[in-house]
């Protein structure tokens, strides 16, 4: 299989690209858009992207509550002095270390989240050209060897500035 | 109406790229003279570490000074960032582009620099560690979650934490733009930080929800956390005069008063020294004095009813303590310097657009507040102790000692470096941010002029 890359200028050319490679037969699950900002959702006719990030805060906060409670009821019940015949355990202040728990807990399953929903890190990448991020539109999309050829001339047709392969 | 000129990407790489990738002729200087100052400290952390917490003025009932004072203010600047970040954010104001970066940066350098203090306060910094860490299993000694100072480490944790995140996965997109201008060990070291992004529309649909996200988790905890510096103060059973109900949220606002002026002030250095002139516009110095009329006058409003109601009651120390604040020297004159410094000055000036929209006016206000904000803090911490006991002979006065001048002034250096260490490894303005702001910007015709509009999501 030949990854192939589109370089465009314009947005609109790019969009134009995405209509002809659908029309000869690849589907939006085929290619993918490298941008070096974020564009508005669907800019290109691109797959909607589902994610699951919001679980994560909700996994982390349940973690994060539970450490939380588990270190100050620990270390209360290690150490039981009874001060002016209070009980043992405080309620009042393990709610505040629990809720700084919780949301540390939240943060941090979150950033995993981020990593995780969006595949990073990605060594292998695939192909890519760093005029990406000064401006250009990238369209790469894997395909048979036979049909490079078309799929240059499609892009090029749509108005590619430049078309890269790599096998 | 935005007053942005059209760029393109190459220009807005090449722009807020350029100290990056070749330092500016003040940089080094600039980096030497902070870094001095700040070894200078070090230096006089090492003879208080040596020779006792007697070389600075602390002495009993006023145990807690320039150290715990520096403390409250830094943790307060550090306020500014995720504040004005987040809600920003949340809010999808457009002129937030160019500021929330520096923000966060800030965020992340005053919090540390705040967590020094407390280090350098206690004198034996090794002791520290026993205290909020529950490891002490020789001895069966715990942190007692009861006290304020244990609730303390838990938040400055988490807000921290939660800080440096936001500001590392807000910057992976931009890590890949140097990833692309540079060759040899930067390029390989540069491709390792960006881990393999390639801006696919997952990446970035992920990127703007964790922006929302991040900024959506972080701004309870900072809520929280300069609650719970107040109550340091506040749930003191010793200082009466700290006994206060107003005193979390006169700290919180009274810390996002001192901490969004000191983005202006780090936006507007930023804007000089590197020329973005194009991308912290005078649109965004009138909106930010705008705000902060509103959020000054919610502080000194605090502030009114936190006086009002400690001399409501009529307690004898409570009176004193205000005597001592305002009408005693050396208190009196700083009382005097700091409400004049910290509202009477800069948010009269706010009023006028041409103060609000010039650079150097808002430079000055900016700093003015942040003088009055220090004092305010001071004059909190030290009268309150001064007058702590009830009996007149255990009054006390406090004066800091030129080992804590040289301390405090070293935190400043250490923020200042940090920052300039910061901007020549990473972009101080959120390249991506920016080039999105230039997608969503359509020129529109009104009449006979072309103006940059925004365009309505729908």
């Amino acid at each position: 299989m030949t990854q192939m890359l589109g370089l465009f200028k314009e947005a609109e050319k790019a969009a134009a690209a995405t209509e002809a490679l659908e029309q000869s037969g690849y589907g939006s699950d085929n290619f993918d858009i490298l941008t070096g900002s974020p564009y508005p959702e669907g800019a290109f006719g691109e797959r909607e992207v589902k994610h699951r990030l919001y679980i994560f805060p909700f996994i982390g906060a349940i973690l994060g509550i539970s450490t939380a409670l588990l270190i100050t009821v620990g270390t209360q019940l290690a150490y039981p002095m009874v001060t002016g015949g209070k009980p043992i355990l405080s309620i009042p202040t393990m709610l505040i270390i629990a809720y700084e728990g919780t949301m540390l807990g939240a943060i941090l399953f979150t950033v995993l989240g981020i990593f995780f929903e969006s595949r990073l890190p990605n060594p292998r990448a695939g192909i890519y050209d760093p005029r990406i991020t000064e401006g250009y539109i990238g369209i790469t999309l894997e395909c048979s060897e036979d049909r490079v050829n078309s799929v240059e001339k499609l892009l090029k047709r749509a108005g590619a500035d430049d078309v890269l392969q790599e096998t | 109406m935005q007053e942005r000129r059209v760029q393109t990407d190459a220009e807005i790489n090449s722009d807020l790229l350029n100290n990056v990738l070749k330092a500016r002729r003040w940089y080094w200087p600039a980096v030497g003279i902070s870094a001095t100052v700040m070894f200078a400290a070090i230096v006089a952390w090492a003879c208080v570490i040596v020779m006792g917490l007697g070389l600075t003025g602390l002495n009993r009932p006023i145990m807690w000074g320039f150290f715990v004072t520096n403390f409250v203010f830094w943790i307060g600047i550090s306020h500014a960032g995720v504040m004005l970040s987040a809600i920003l954010r949340l809010s999808k104001a457009e002129w937030r582009r160019p500021a929330t970066r520096a923000a966060e940066v800030l965020t992340v350098f005053s919090l540390m620099v705040a967590a020094t203090n407390i280090f350098m306060h206690v004198g034996r910094v090794w002791r520290l560690l026993t205290w909020p860490l529950p490891y002490d299993f020789a001895r069966g000694i715990f942190p007692n979650v009861r006290s304020a100072l244990i609730w303390d480490p838990s938040a400055i944790t988490t807000y921290l934490t939660g800080s440096i995140l936001f500001v590392v996965v807000a910057l992976i997109p931009d890590l890949a733009v140097i990833r692309d201008r540079t060759t040899g060990v930067r390029h390989q070291i540069y491709s390792l930080l960006s881990l393999g992004w390639r801006g696919t529309p997952r990446q970035w649909k992920l990127q703007i929800v964790a922006g929302f996200l991040l900024s959506a988790l972080l701004l309870p905890v900072f809520v929280s956390v300069h609650s719970i510096v107040s109550w340091d103060f506040a749930a003191a059973i010793a200082v009466e005069s700290w006994h206060s109900t107003i005193f979390a949220p006169y700290f919180v606002i009274g810390a996002v008063h001192s901490g969004v002026s000191g983005v202006v002030t780090v936006m507007i250095i930023l804007r000089y020294a590197y020329n973005w002139e194009a991308y912290i516009r005078k649109e965004h110095l009138d909106a930010l004095g705008k705000l902060l009329i509103a959020i000054a006058t919610a502080w000194f409003y605090f502030f009114i009813m936190e006086i009002l109601a400690s001399l409501y009651n009529l307690e004898g120390q409570e009176i004193a303590l205000r005597e001592l604040q305002v009408l005693t020297w050396p208190f009196a004159p700083m009382f005097i310097v700091f409400i004049v410094t910290g509202y009477f000055l800069p948010v009269p000036l706010w009023l006028f657009k041409s103060v609000r929209r010039s650079p150097m006016w808002m430079l000055v206000t900016t700093i003015s507040v942040n003088i009055g904000m220090w004092i305010e803090r001071f004059l909190i911490v030290v009268p309150g102790l001064a007058r702590k006991q009830p009996l007149t002979f255990d009054w006390s006065s406090y004066s800091p000692s030129i080992f804590e001048i040289i301390m405090v002034t070293g935190t400043f250096a250490f923020v200042t470096l940090m920052m300039l260490l910061f901007s020549k490894v990473f972009p101080l303005i959120p390249i991506f941010d920016i080039k999105e702001g230039q997608i969503l910007s359509d020129e529109i015709q009104i009449g006979r002029r072309k103006v940059p509009a925004l365009k309505v999501e729908e």
